[in-house]
Formats: C-alpha cells, structure tokens, sequence
C-alpha cells in the first residue's frame, strides 16, 4: 500500500523532511518504522529512541503496535508541547 | 463549541463578544511568552487536520463531562513574540467550579496532548525544541 509518512519538529529536522510518499507492506507502525530505518542514516538516527517518539495513524494517537490496516497517513513526532 | 488553530495575535476581547450569555459562570485562561533566558520569541509547529480535530473532540468532551453552556479554545502557531498571547480557553457553565475544573482540564489536555512543538528563539536565533514536562504528564493523571 501507498503511505503519506509525515514527521514534525525534530524528527523532521532530523529527516529532512516534512513528509514522504513510501510503499509497504507493513503490518503495524513498529514494523514501518524498521523499514524506514532501513532507508539510510538518517531515518536511522531519527527513529533510533522510540521511547522520544509518538505516532498518529491517520490522525489518531496511536502506539507502535497498532495495526496499519488501510491507513493513508502514519505522522511521527516528539511528545507534544503546546499550551 | 468554537476551536481556532492561527498563527495571527487573537483579539481576546472580541472572542468574548456574547461569549457564555445565558450562563452563570464564565472562566477564561490565555497563556503569554514569557521572556526566560533572553528568549525573544517562540515558533509553534501544528499537525494540519490533526490539530483541529484533536481541539475540537476534546472540547467537546469538556462540554459532555462538565455541562458546559459553551466553550472557545484559541491555540496559534508559527512564529509570536515574547508578552503575545500563545492561546487561550474560554469556559461557560452554570456555575463557577464547572467553569474553572473544565478550563483547568482543557489545558492539562493541552499541554501534552494537542499536536503542537514548541521552539525557544533568542536574540542570536533558533534554540532547541521545548521538551516535554513530565509533570505536564503526570498532570493529566488528575482528570
């Protein structure tokens, strides 16, 4: 399937970028983001402490073990700092 | 029920034009940039769609759990400079304890759980990103 993957504040620093079209087969987020890891260095070192990471599948806060299902859009990002 | 994610200053005032009528109690919070550490200004990154959705399903939970005759939430991003206002929340219930209790938990929620990153600018540029506050976390244990 064809995934919008979107990363924000640092991660996106950290990526490069602020999105990315990928193609998987993933079945749950832990599993896109070993794919992403593989990409190169720089996923790599973006995605290395999951523990500093959230996930949004389709616009919901979802975990690392959450099913992909037919998600058009996976967001990564660090804990949230608003107010 | 009214939410608005804009990187423009809000007219508070304006917002409150007949804001609660009919209530009994109408608590508002707005929060500032604060100047620490010769900070100059803050830059607010959102998640668009995802940061609208988010305000508004919480603000409407807030209206079911505390009965609220209404609710504002105004939260911007990008770039405001120290002493702007960041966001604020609007409150009307019945009476005052309704109105104070869904305002306080409007911005525990806020803090942690609204798609907003937060980074400090001072006078030579970019900072770092704000890190999350653990007790901003265990904040939201009080709801």
């Amino acid at each position: 399937m064809t995934l919008d993957v979107l990363y924000f504040a640092w991660l996106r620093e950290r990526i490069g970028a602020p999105r990315e079209r990928v193609e998987t087969s993933a079945a749950t987020v832990r599993d896109l983001v070993a794919e992403l890891v593989a990409r190169g260095d720089r996923h790599a070192a973006a995605l290395s402490d999951l523990g500093a990471v959230r996930v949004a599948v389709d616009q919901a806060l979802a975990d690392l073990d959450a099913p992909l299902g037919d998600a058009r859009e996976v967001a990564f990002f660090p804990p949230m700092t608003g107010g | 029920m009214r939410v608005i994610v804009q990187p423009g200053v809000f007219d508070a005032a304006a917002l409150m034009q007949g804001f609660g009528a009919g209530a009994g109690a109408v608590v508002t919070f707005t929060g500032l940039v604060r100047g620490d550490d010769g900070l100059v200004a803050l830059e607010i990154e959102h998640y668009p769609g995802m940061t609208e959705r988010a305000l508004q399903d919480h603000a409407q939970a807030a209206v079911g759990r505390f009965g609220l005759a209404d609710v504002l939430v105004v939260h911007r991003h990008g770039r405001m400079e120290v002493g702007e206002p960041i966001m604020m929340v609007a409150t009307a219930a019945r009476h005052r304890r309704a109105a104070f209790d869904a305002a306080d938990f409007l911005m525990d929620w806020l803090k942690s759980r609204a798609p907003f990153w937060k980074r400090e600018i001072g006078p030579e540029g970019p900072r770092g990103w704000v890190s999350a506050k653990d007790e901003d976390e265990a904040a939201l244990g009080r709801w």
